[in-house]
């Protein structure tokens, strides 16, 4: 393997090693929900960021397409995981909202804008 | 020609996609698709007993480059209990629920998380694994939010989370064995895997994510608001199924893939947490004041037995007393899957008849339900392991090899747990029988009863008489 | 406070000791392998797949029941996300400059998401592409105040949803019981048949992505807006 794939390879997956990590620091001293799941995606692109760069043989060969689906599929499935997660949130928030009289009617639209 | 391995998934998939096209006809679709993918269920564990371990290419390419199903007798045999399981929780779902909207709610998900049990137990490739993981783990954290309550909300959040984490954490375990073996398939990962530091870290890494979905304490912390706030049905999915099928990946790991990389000390380390699940949950339960509280945190316990079988497993080279100790691990596995689903299912009907499940205020629920008091004893029986349970069995073998092996302390710990589980079952009968008798007829609700007696029957007298076919199917696989 | 103090310097610490072990592992695993992988064998095997391009290849033929399982977990985060409640509120219609602007937005993202769909075949590009940008098309839609965000009403939004898979499974079974396997194609149809399932999947995908923007189940089609 020539010293040019080998160099990129370590750059760009220790930069993934380097988002996992700091996901993860950030998903255990961090109490929000969105930090929380901010903190997971950081931890996915980090993953995927590790698969992209051992997919990568060199500028004149064609990159190894079975690494690229797998990032593919990961990332459908941290999307779909992401938009439940929310959910749930919202579903949290929308109950506080409905509990404290002082902020009711107020709706879990940030800018207000609102019919 | 049929391919039982992709029926099992596919089917459940299917009837899914079915019922959320047509949400009117939800209850009747999905127990057609319950019916037939049990009976493809355990045609793929007789087949596997008849001495035929399974295999599938799928899409034909063979591995590496397709991925491929597998069922040996591990496989079969947890294939067998959770779709048997599944089968009673969704005849208990048809009357729980009945017609009304949640009813339209529970049948996709559930037939979601269904097929992702089924594609667990028979996945051969590492990558495949992770998308089951999630499809189990995102189908039941909302089905556990399906009651409504804040709780309930709050507590599946938790559980989404920390599965996110846990198989995060596991698919880069996965990519680091892709990057040094090239291979995603798991037999052919465990052909080349040499101890080192990439072993090293995926073991780590894998293990250790799945021991959070496997909710081995002290990573227990979400398991017990998420498994007492959901509907009964659910939470005995949860507790019953979806998290044997994290311990089923923990072992197929320790046994297959990291067979050689593992030692004693992280065998020692993993046995000494399940000790202290055993110890800790075993206590909660007795402290709780809710049924279904108390039937969450013996799972906790539970959970922590299975885990004092690694380090004897790990110490025992192969022969016959290894085969022994397996298939008393899976015994185990088995029964208490049975048991805890038949409790949660009883637990359910005493909540919704009486309106709460406080054991302090149980009086009288063995006059008014006898169905269901008779349904915990039956559990009960089986959580504490009095014979013929699957139970008394699995921890006689337990306790044999440990003294066999001069680790006599884990025989303290069963004794203790042991004692433990007796004293919270029969707190909650001695609260049951405590008023004057008032005849009843045995049956109140035929549907959600009988599911939940035969699985605590099967539990408290099938499994432990079946060890020999069970040793059998084992076997089988290899 | 104490213990905090602690956290913020024990925590970084162990993670930079199991960054530095994780990086060891990956350094062995690039350095200790040919280089290979999976690539060349995926490579030789494109031209009987069904696709000119590899990823696509991997996608929808190679490893099509990951992919099957893919969408299983999409629909799943729908169908959690609408037993959590109902949809929010929809925004207040756009203004004039918007709303011209969005009437000409989202054809252009749905002729996009054509064009992906079908230059997935070659080149990169595909099912997943293409239902972002449909995906895409249906957030601006409930960003400039549509309810629903065009999407049908619920009968047929479930059906949509529910669409991608059910045609990608159903293709699934028929081979099995053609006596094929499941999801083999036979290389002669393989082309059409991943061109279907990716028009099921796009489909399926935008409508499953502008729906989760809603955020919950959808409500009844308002006529008597105040």
């Amino acid at each position: 393997m020539s010293h040019e794939i080998l160099i990129t390879q370590l750059l760009y997956g220790g930069a993934g090693l380097l988002f996992f990590l700091l996901g993860v620091w950030s998903f255990i001293s961090h109490e929000p929900l969105w930090r929380k799941l901010i903190a997971l995606n950081i931890m996915g692109a980090g993953v995927f960021h590790v698969l992209v760069a051992v997919a990568y043989r060199g500028l004149d060969a064609p990159p190894d397409p079975v690494p690229h689906a797998l990032v593919l599929t990961g990332i459908v499935v941290a999307v779909s995981a992401t938009a439940l997660a929310l959910a749930f949130g919202r579903r949290l928030d929308r109950e506080d909202s409905e509990r404290t009289p002082e902020v009711q009617g107020v709706d879990d639209r940030e800018d207000g804008t609102h019919v | 020609m049929f391919d039982p391995l992709a029926l099992a998934v596919a089917l459940p998939l299917l009837g899914a996609l079915l019922v959320t096209m047509l949400p009117g006809w939800s209850r009747a679709l999905g127990m057609l698709t319950a019916l037939a993918t049990t009976v493809v269920a355990l045609w793929l564990t007789v087949t596997v007993w008849g001495g035929a371990s399974l295999h599938s290419d799928l899409g034909g390419w063979g591995v590496p480059l397709g991925i491929a199903l597998r069922a040996d007798g591990l496989a079969a045999a947890l294939v067998a209990m959770a779709n048997l399981v599944a089968l009673a929780i969704s005849i208990n779902a048809t009357g729980y629920f009945g017609t009304a909207e949640s009813s339209r709610k529970f049948w996709p998900l559930w037939l979601l998380l269904w097929s992702a049990l089924n594609g667990l137990f028979l996945a051969a490739d590492l990558f495949n694994l992770y998308v089951m993981l999630e499809l189990l783990g995102l189908s039941a954290a909302a089905l556990g939010a399906l009651t409504g309550t804040r709780e309930a909300a709050e507590a599946n959040l938790r559980y989404l989370l920390v599965g996110l984490l846990g198989s995060m954490t596991y698919l880069l375990g996965v990519a680091l064995l892709y990057t040094a073996y090239g291979t995603l398939d798991l037999e052919q990962v465990a052909a080349s895997l040499t101890p080192g530091p990439v072993a090293l870290s995926a073991l780590a890494l894998m293990v250790g994510g799945l021991l959070l979905k496997a909710a081995l304490f002290p990573l227990h912390f979400w398991l017990p608001p998420a498994h007492a706030n959901a509907p009964a049905p659910v939470s005995a999915a949860l507790s019953a199924l979806v998290v044997k099928a994290a311990i089923y990946l923990v072992l197929r790991l320790w046994l297959d893939l990291f067979d050689g990389i593992v030692t004693e000390a992280a065998g020692m380390l993993l046995g000494l947490l399940g000790a202290g699940a055993v110890l800790w949950g075993s206590w909660r339960a007795l402290r709780a004041e809710r049924l279904k509280l108390l039937a969450a945190y013996s799972t906790v316990a539970q959970v922590g037995y299975l885990f004092m079988f690694l380090p004897l497993l790990t110490a025992t080279p192969d022969g016959p007393e290894r085969e022994r100790l397996l298939t008393a691990l899976v015994l185990l596995a088995l029964t208490h899957g049975f048991a805890k689903a038949g409790f949660f299912l009883a637990a359910g009907l005493v909540q919704k008849s009486t309106g709460h499940d406080r054991i302090r205020e149980l009086g009288g629920a063995a006059q008014s339900l006898p169905a269901a008091t008779f349904t915990l004893g039956l559990a009960g029986v089986a959580l504490i392991g009095l014979p013929p349970s699957g139970t008394f069995f699995a921890k006689w073998v337990l306790v044999g090899q440990a003294i066999a092996l001069g680790q006599w302390w884990w025989a303290l710990v069963v004794m203790a747990g042991t004692l433990l589980a007796a004293a919270y079952v029969f707190r909650v009968l001695a609260r049951a029988f405590n008023r004057e008798p008032t005849p009843k007829c045995f049956l109140t609700d035929p549907r959600t009863e009988i599911p939940a007696l035969l699985l605590a029957a099967l539990s408290a007298l099938g499994v432990g008489l079946a060890a020999q076919p069970i040793a059998v199917l084992l076997g089988a696989g290899d | 406070m104490k213990a905090s103090r602690l956290q913020t310097v024990l925590i970084p610490l162990l993670l930079s000791a199991i960054g530095a072990v994780l990086f060891w592992a990956f350094w062995s695993g690039v350095t200790g392998h040919e280089g290979e992988r999976l690539a060349a064998l995926a490579l030789a095997r494109v031209p009987e797949s069904g696709a000119s391009n590899p990823v696509t290849s991997v996608l929808l033929n190679f490893r099509a029941y990951d992919t099957l399982m893919e969408l299983a977990v999409l629909l799943a985060a729908l169908l959690g996300i609408w037993s959590l409640g109902p949809a929010a509120a929809p925004y207040q219609p756009a203004a004039l400059l918007l709303n011209s602007l969005v009437s000409w937005v989202v054809p252009m993202l749905i002729i996009a998401g054509g064009y992906l769909l079908w230059i997935g075949g070659q080149a990169p590009g595909g099912a997943f592409q293409a239902g972002a940008l449909l995906g895409a098309a249906g957030v601006t839609l409930a960003l400039s105040g549509r309810p629903n965000a065009g999407l049908p009403d619920e009968s047929w939004l479930r059906v949509l949803a529910a669409l991608g898979t059910l045609v990608f499974v159903l293709i699934g079974l028929t081979l099995m019981f053609l006596g094929l396997g499941f999801l083999t194609y036979p290389p002669a149809l393989a082309k059409a048949l991943i061109l279907t399932i990716e028009t099921g999947a796009t489909l399926s995908i935008g409508a499953t992505l502008a729906a989760a923007f809603l955020g919950g189940q959808p409500r009844a089609t308002r006529t008597a807006e105040p």
